[in-house]
């Protein structure tokens, strides 16, 4: 437990991806089955444990501390679990701290009436960051900054693997891994997939730059609308469905009514969507959906999601990865038309003459929930990862508009000693007086010069400094792109920006000349 | 007559205070007949002094060399030599002073003042006034844990004990400081190719983590922010080996895998863009909390403090012996709390001008 309680909490404080990967890396190598295997499901979907925490503390707090004196403490240190940590008495508690896998096994076999006298005896015998983190992670999942991804990409690092063959068995597996460690560390076969719904890892695509756009053949490759929902891929064998998202999170809980309609024998690719009446409805709405442990009736009537398929990698248990895309794409289509479900259908592929009259139709579409259009040679098997010269993204042109820099918070690792995260405003009337209401926030969008020159900027028209963060005066104006505009009302400016970035630094112009909440608010998409 | 004119007094003999001259009566008169809470600090009556006052006064007795205790522009200053010495670096002139050693008796009019080691920094003093039988010790800031750049704290038993409560809360127990030290020696280990940019106050935290290194077995450089160089400086001069501890601005190249100490306010700031990929640590009491190390952006947090934690604290009243506790600063509420549970008489001075945040 110790050091896994270590790992947590250096890497609470470690900003930068490489020293997080280093760190586990470190800690897959050293530590033996089964901890090793417990600690990354910890990092990865959970531990599997299911404990009443608030109601355990609540019963055994008082006996150990002074509430009067925890209440004060509470409000010093700004977090339950931590305090608790750190507030718990020194005691020689017998026996050795435990380890991750004492913990996890104990919790497995004690009834309801044993939680307090187990935690109690835990608190007991571990120190200060064993406590906090066994809080943490009996509390839910341990936010310590690193996704699942990561975690895995430090396991397949440690073993010399790509993480592409650990997602690819992952779903396969469950905690502690001692299947997966074995294999990685040559011990036995690589484990068997045969027989449960897993995940795949997908084929992205590279964003379409001019160069390839003059290269390309049009009849070598098939066209279809960039949707804008997120990427899905439902794998559904033998009666069991699970939905992945890009990085392989399965996020089936969030969509019931699809679990229950993908009943087949496929692996399939598309697109998860909002859609009322046969459209597609705006990206905010299909936010409402994600993240969701549960989801109420009424979601279910008036945000109805809808998966729009693409690809297929594989059907009746036959893997078509290896096929060219227009094979796959027959095969997918058949496929639809004998068993295709409620709640989906097909992405069309878009048939057009000239190259001329293909960038027409890219220009002249925007809203109905498209977001660009996707280039896909025809001749191309459905490879992992990113790989050059098969699938292209073309995305609509940005639309931009001049905003006033606002406020500047310091950034994360390598820029942690610059202003690189701003809030920008455009210009709205009240009562007769100008002013400006913030309308975003960009981190990315200009160069490492750039960056230099904002910093020394905000550094020298510095108003007022809140922590981190610090407001200037309102006169450096920013051309910021961005995707679309919707309609939000969780922002005071009643707006919301798509991926907004910085792509000019207007040194040149006034403030009094930035736009206006009013023209933002006419980009808004007007979707049904 | 090279020497300034008597300020306070002579010394009387040395005797170190003893729990013998320690006499609680029960008609003894109330502690503030004679030792003041005041705007400008403790003021004792009797002998005509404050203690660490926030202002200028005619006559002043300094319990140690860090800012929110030692001011400038007293008429007369009473404190440890090295106190004087470091209150000269940082502050120039002082005008009278008398140096008084750890353990002598000075008849300061109608009272007897005795300096005792506080265990916070180098010349940390507690201040012992004995009047009319009563005994008050004002502890200044003090810490129980070995320091190996200062004399230990020195328990003396009495009636009235003042202290400070900066981590006055049960959340706070700070480490053994050898574990820290091994937390910034395995970083380096781990990160070999990054600059350690570790921030310390640069009077006693900064000269204590380079001694605590050292006796860790590190002998590479240690390189120092200017703004640390007089008082490590003074520290060698006074006989404490640091070893290699060059200037940054001497450095070429980014120093990577180097230990570099900086005040805290440099940390993440423009001055660290010269390092490689620079680390930032900060050594205080304050790293115990991760809300504070996060609003800092520290990423490296090394719980060493020149302070006392819970424990210590109520360890230290409690042994004292003293029917009576007032708290200068700090979190006093909590203190107060738990020694009106000890059935110990607690009361919250709120002295205005120290800081917090001073650790
Ligand atoms: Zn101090
Ligand atoms: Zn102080």
């Amino acid at each position: 437990m110790r050091a896994f309680s270590q790992l947590l909490d250096r890497l609470t404080y470690t900003p930068a991806r490489n020293a997080k990967l280093m760190l586990m890396r470190n800690y897959f190598l050293a530590t033996p089955d089964p901890d090793r295997g417990f600690a990354l499901a910890a990092l990865t979907d959970g531990l599997p444990v299911d404990f009443p925490l608030r109601r355990v503390l609540s019963e055994i707090g008082n006996s150990r501390f002074d509430p009067e004196l925890f209440r004060m403490s509470r409000d010093d240190v700004g977090d339950t679990a931590e305090t608790v940590a750190l507030i718990w008495p020194v005691t020689e508690a017998p026996g050795n701290a435990p380890r991750l896998s004492d913990i996890v096994a104990a919790l497995s076999k004690v009834g309801r009436m044993g939680h307090a006298a187990l935690l109690t005896q835990w608190l007991d015998q571990l120190d200060a960051t064993g406590r906090w983190a066994l809080l943490k992670f009996l509390s839910g999942a341990p936010r310590v900054g690193v996704s699942a991804r990561l975690a895995k990409q430090a396991v397949a690092d440690a073993f010399g693997k790509s993480v592409d063959d650990i997602e690819e068995l992952w779903h396969g597996l469950e905690p502690p891994y001692t299947a997966l460690f074995d294999w990685l560390e040559h011990r036995a076969e690589r484990p068997s997939l045969a027989a449960i719904p897993i995940f795949r890892p997908l084929m992205l695509a590279h964003a379409l730059e001019e160069g390839d756009w003059q290269a390309m053949n049009l009849a070598d490759v098939a066209a279809e609308w960039k949707w804008d929902g997120i990427r899905i891929q439902v794998a559904a064998k033998g009666g069991t469905t699970r939905l992945f998202s890009r990085t392989g999170d399965d996020i089936g809980q969030s969509f019931p009514e699809l679990v229950d309609h993908f009943k087949f024998d496929a692996v399939l690719d598309g697109e998860l969507l909002v859609m009322r009446n046969g459209e597609v409805a705006p990206f905010s709405d299909l936010q409402q959906r994600l993240n969701r442990k549960t989801v109420t009736r009424a979601m279910l009537t008036s945000h109805p999601v809808h998966v729009r398929f693409y690809d297929a990698l594989e059907i009746g248990g036959e893997d078509l990865r290896g096929r060219a895309f227009t094979e796959r794409r027959e095969r997918l289509e058949a496929w639809h038309r004998e068993h295709g479900p409620a709640h989906s259908d097909l992405s069309e592929v878009l048939s057009f003459a000239s190259k001329e009259e293909l960038k027409a139709r890219w220009e002249a579409t925007r809203g109905q929930g498209i977001e660009g259009l996707m280039l896909k040679r025809k001749a191309s098997p459905y490879l992992a990862g990113r790989p050059k010269g098969h699938w292209y993204k073309w995305k609509r042109a940005a639309l931009t508009a001049d905003c006033v820099l606002l406020y500047a918070q310091k950034g994360a690792g390598k820029r942690s000693s610059f202003y690189s995260d701003y809030t920008f405003g455009a210009w709205t009337e009240k009562d007769g007086q100008k002013l400006l209401v913030p309308v975003g926030k960009a981190y990315s969008g200009f160069t490492d010069a750039e960056l230099v020159q904002l910093d020394r900027f905000i550094r020298q028209n510095t108003l007022e400094r809140f922590g981190p963060v610090r407001s200037v005066t309102a006169k450096l104006v920013l051309e910021i792109a961005f995707d679309a505009i919707q309609e939000s009302k969780r922002h005071k400016s009643g707006i919301a920006m798509r991926f907004p970035r910085v792509s000019r630094i207007r040194w040149d112009k006034p403030a009094e000349e930035a736009d206006t909440l009013e023209t933002l608010k006419e980009l808004i998409t007007s979707v049904g | 007559m090279g020497l300034p004119a008597f300020i306070f007094s002579t010394p009387i003999a040395k005797h170190p205070p003893t729990q013998d001259s320690v006499r609680v009566m029960a008609s003894s008169p109330p502690f503030e007949s004679w030792l003041r809470p005041g705007p400008s600090g403790l003021h004792c009556l009797p002998g005509d002094f404050f203690i660490d006052p926030s202002g200028p006064v005619p006559r002043a007795v300094i319990t140690h060399g860090h800012s929110d205790h030692a001011r400038a522009g007293h008429g007369a200053v009473l404190a440890t030599a090295d106190t004087l010495a470091i209150m000269r670096l940082r502050l120039g002139e002082l005008g009278q002073t008398q140096a008084l050693a750890y353990g002598e008796a000075l008849k300061v009019k109608d009272v007897t003042v005795t300096l005792v080691p506080a265990g916070h920094i180098l010349g940390s003093a507690q201040v012992v006034i004995d009047y009319n039988g009563q005994r008050a010790v004002i502890s200044g800031d003090y810490k129980r844990h070995a320091d190996p750049t200062c004399d230990p704290f020195e328990l003396t038993p009495c009636d009235l004990f003042v202290t400070e409560a900066t981590f006055g809360l049960p959340v706070y127990r700070h480490e053994p400081d050898t574990s820290e030290v091994q937390k910034l020696l395995t970083s380096l280990r781990d990160f070999p190719e990054r600059t350690h940019q570790i921030g310390v106050y640069g009077l006693g935290k900064c000269q204590r983590l380079i001694k605590l290194i050292r006796q860790a077995g590190y002998d590479r450089p240690i390189w120092l922010h200017g703004a640390l160089r007089s008082m490590t400086d003074y520290y060698v001069s006074r006989g404490f080996d640091l070893g290699d501890v060059p200037n940054v601005m001497d450095a070429s190249g980014k120093l990577p895998g180097e230990i570099v100490l900086s005040p805290p306010s440099a940390l993440g700031d423009r001055w660290s863009r010269r390092f490689a990929d620079p680390l930032s640590g900060f050594a205080s009491g304050w790293m115990r909390i991760r809300g504070r190390v996060r609003q800092r952006g520290v990423e490296l947090p090394l719980i060493i403090s020149d302070h006392c934690d819970w424990p210590e604290l109520i360890r230290t009243v409690t042994e004292t012996g003293a029917n009576e506790v007032w708290v200068t600063h700090g979190r006093e509420e909590a203190l107060v709390h738990e020694l009106s549970k000890r059935q110990i008489t607690a009361r919250a001075l709120r002295l205005v001008g120290r800081e917090d945040d001073a650790e």
